[in-house]
């Protein structure tokens, strides 16, 4: 009886831990991993790995050597910052850039404030605005889906290495005065549903298909890691938005189905905006959060100065969860009284 | 089938109930008995015995002191040793009638024939009375005296009586198996309180995971108009109270209510036989069924035991403690309490006991919140788990006091839930058993 716990209820313990929600993760993200090296070849592997590396070695160093504190540096979250970080720029990304935006994405994105749980902003974007920033010709400059470029064809510059991403084509198509039927015509393969659904697109790493990013979230709901809300109403708010100017006046903007699959709306929706750090703690704190994002990538979309908004989206919208989840509370047991 | 439950939060746990297959068996009587004066909710019952007095089964030995108290009664016959004080489950020590037993002789008062006795002869206040002398309280955990549910305050009215044979919490069983073998008595105690009530309707609420309990009961409750038996969802807490209403009924009992202020009174299936066996046995409560269970004993069973016998005497009949038992629960492993030792004895509230293995004993290291608002979504009261804590972190009373920190009824979902392993429930009982003694003192000024 001498080594006898005792210790206050609950004795039960849930499935999930820290590391099993931040490694599951990592494993949804994982079909998006093979479809872009599929599409882009051996750099978006590389390019991943070495942000990936570079945030949990960051993350080491200054918990090690700074902080001084308990070393987390492996539970898996610093890993999903350099996917998810590597999945938002082009796979012809410079080494050395990536490596500076995974160090700033942990280092200022994440551990000034305190590590794990205490970032009031998503790491990865933070770390994407910065490169979109510093380096804005070279995070804008897209490679076409090359099929697979094996290792032995690194060093091949493969022809018409820079194409435009859809959003980014019909975005200065239209700001020239073209019409969405003349760019369809132009262009079809952009216009593609099939196409933007597989990833045979130009885009980021990890954002082009939608169809990995769905399987991963499947993934993600299965696990119970995540709740449907954020990303649906993400979704729904953008469709919402695009599907109103697009009923407006059709030749101008293109449908909510395109802007759904096109850039990095689907990446966003189920792996950004629902990082559990950075977002509500109420469901209906998620669902204002989710739609009012959805809202503003479509509103920075259609007349902001970047063909893309997802990103910046969601960080503004970061900036508001403290507010929203001081005002809005879940419904309480008994204080909303219905006597039968 | 239609299964209700309740609508907001709420876990569940693997339900391990090992021991569900196993007949209800009496246990042997122990060497010596010790029997708590305070078993209930409320003020301890005053002894009435003195050191070498001779009692028998069912001998009074305490009376209840004030409104909510019940009393208590002798499990044994034998002749009082001393009045003294013994740790109990929550690991305090507190009064006790200790008793060396000598036979088994009870008060002839006392009718032991196993003939089911259908006809209610007694009255509304002949039966709460009853209740009262017969020292009957809920037997579901709680230990509220059962006859101050019964006495309706003027004005109150009350339409439905529910049976709360939920058994939500995982491995416990004996609520179980006393549906399963006593379900006439069940039913006829049900009517009982019906009675006591007055009201027409009654019904019982079991999780769908116990479907011979809810065919036995279905089919024997037509012959008693006004009995139902409602199948709920499997999801914990559905046995907690307030829960329960709301999935029966579709009623929200208020902040700071009773299940009364809402028409309804609940009361535990156990409770149901024994007001049948206080009422038409003249039996008061001294003993009830206890599962004991465990991965690794080696025997799993549901004893009917004296009130008062030494939870030690129950782990040897199945074969003593496997080697590696680190934590020995007395209750469920959602809301019972981890037990200094195994020499505490079982009282009227002890539902079961369970022996946890070293490898699941311990609590894992808590990390930092990585605010997955699971605990949020689990609450069943709609609370904020995560912010309750912090608060009570850097004791912000006040504002735990504005987020219903007393409200909580620790039902232990939000720390199951967490995936960083936070003490929540910890704090979150600091700051209710602090908010509440700053309303107490508040109200005295």
């Amino acid at each position: 009886m001498s080594n006898t716990i005792v210790s206050l209820s609950p004795h039960a313990k849930g499935p999930l831990s820290t590391e099993k929600v931040m490694w599951g993760v990592v494993i949804a993200l994982l079909p998006s991993f093979a479809f872009s090296a599929y599409f882009f070849g051996i750099r978006a592997i590389v390019v991943t790995l070495v942000a990936t590396i570079a945030c949990i070695l960051t993350e080491f160093v200054i918990q090690k050597y700074l902080m001084r504190t308990t070393v987390t540096a492996f539970d898996g979250s610093a890993a999903i910052t350099g996917i998810l970080l590597a999945f938002n720029v082009p796979s012809s990304i410079p080494i050395w850039q990536m490596v500076l935006g995974a160090v700033f994405a942990i280092a200022i994105g994440k551990m000034v404030f305190g590590g794990l749980g205490r970032n009031p902003f998503n790491p990865a974007l933070l770390g994407r605005a910065f490169m979109l920033a510093s380096f804005p010709v070279d995070m804008t400059t897209w490679p076409i889906p090359v099929k697979t470029q094996w290792l032995w064809e690194m060093g091949k510059k493969v022809d018409g290495t820079t194409a435009a991403t859809p959003l980014g084509f019909f975005k200065e198509g239209i700001k020239m005065g073209g019409s969405m039927g003349d760019l369809v015509a132009q262009r079809p393969e952009l216009y593609d549903y099939f196409n933007l659904f597989i990833g045979n697109v130009g885009g980021c790493i990890g954002e082009v298909s939608s169809f990995a990013i769905l399987l991963g979230g499947i993934y993600l709901l299965y696990k119970k890691i995540i709740t449907w809300h954020i990303p649906v109403f993400y979704l729904g708010g953008l469709a919402l938005i695009t599907g109103i100017f697009w009923w407006m006046e059709p030749a101008k903007y293109a449908d909510p189905l395109f802007h759904l699959f096109a850039g990095g709306a689907m990446l966003g929706a189920w792996f950004m905006a629902t990082d559990m750090v950075t977002s509500p703690m109420t469901v209906k704190g998620q669902i204002l959060f989710a739609v009012c994002g959805g809202l503003l990538c479509g509103l920075i979309r259609l007349f902001g100065a970047f063909p893309e908004g997802c990103s910046y989206s969601i960080l503004i919208m970061n900036a508001f969860v403290p507010l929203i989840d001081k005002y809005i509370k879940p419904t309480r047991f008994g204080k909303e009284v219905n006597y039968g | 089938m239609n299964l209700k439950t309740f609508r907001i939060g709420g876990v569940h746990p693997p339900e391990n109930k090992l021991s569900a297959g196993v007949p209800i068996e009496a246990a042997a009587l122990p060497k010596r008995a010790f029997i708590h004066l305070g078993q209930h909710l409320g003020a301890p019952a005053k002894p009435v015995v003195q050191k070498g007095d001779k009692v028998r089964v069912g001998t009074l030995i305490g009376t209840g002191e004030g409104f909510i108290s019940a009393a208590v009664h002798s499990s044994v016959s034998g002749t009082v040793f001393a009045i003294d004080a013994v740790v109990d489950a929550s690991g305090y020590k507190r009064p006790a009638v200790i008793i060396d037993v000598e036979g088994d002789e009870w008060e002839p008062a006392i009718d032991r024939s196993l003939e089911l006795k259908k006809e209610i002869t007694l009255d509304k206040k002949a039966i709460v009375d009853r209740l009262k002398e017969a020292g009957i309280v809920g037997l579901g955990g709680a230990t509220f005296p059962a006859h101050v549910k019964y006495m309706v305050p003027e004005g109150k009215k009350v339409d439905t009586l529910i049976i709360n044979a939920v058994e939500c919490e995982p491995y416990l069983t004996s609520d179980h198996r006393v549906m399963l073998e006593r379900a006439d008595e069940v039913l006829v105690g049900t009517r009982i309180l019906m009675t006591a009530l007055g009201v027409e309707r009654a019904v019982i609420g079991i999780e769908a995971n116990k479907p011979d309990a809810i065919e036995i009961l279905s089919r024997k409750a037509q012959d008693h108009p006004g009995i139902t038996v409602q199948a709920l969802k499997v999801q914990y807490p559905q046995g907690a109270e307030k829960q329960l209403i709301k999935a029966i009924l579709n009623r929200e009992v208020p902040s700071g209510k009773l299940p009364l202020d809402v028409g309804c009174v609940v009361n535990n299936v156990g409770t149901a036989v024994a007001v049948y066996e206080a009422v038409q046995k003249n039996k008061p409560l001294f003993e009830r069924v206890v599962t004991l269970t465990g991965k690794k004993i080696p025997k799993k069973a549901n004893f009917l035991v004296r009130v008062g016998t030494p939870i030690t005497q129950l782990i040897d009949a199945c074969g003593g403690a496997p080697e590696g038992t680190a934590k020995f629960i007395n209750g469920g492993p959602m809301m019972g309490k981890a037990m200094v030792n195994t020499d505490i004895p079982v009282t009227k509230g002890t539902s079961g006991v369970i022996l946890v293995d070293e490898s699941e004993a311990k609590r894992n290291a808590p990390g930092d919140c990585i605010r997955c608002a699971k605990c949020v979504a689990a609450c069943p009261m709609g609370l904020e788990p995560y912010l309750i804590e912090k608060q009570a972190e850097y004791a912000l009373w006040e504002d735990a006091e504005k987020e219903d920190a007393a409200d909580c009824m620790e039902c232990g979902c939000c720390q199951f839930t967490c995936p960083a392993a936070r003490p929540l429930l910890d704090n979150i009982r600091l700051a209710k058993a602090t908010v509440m003694r700053i309303r107490r003192e508040r109200s005295k000024k």
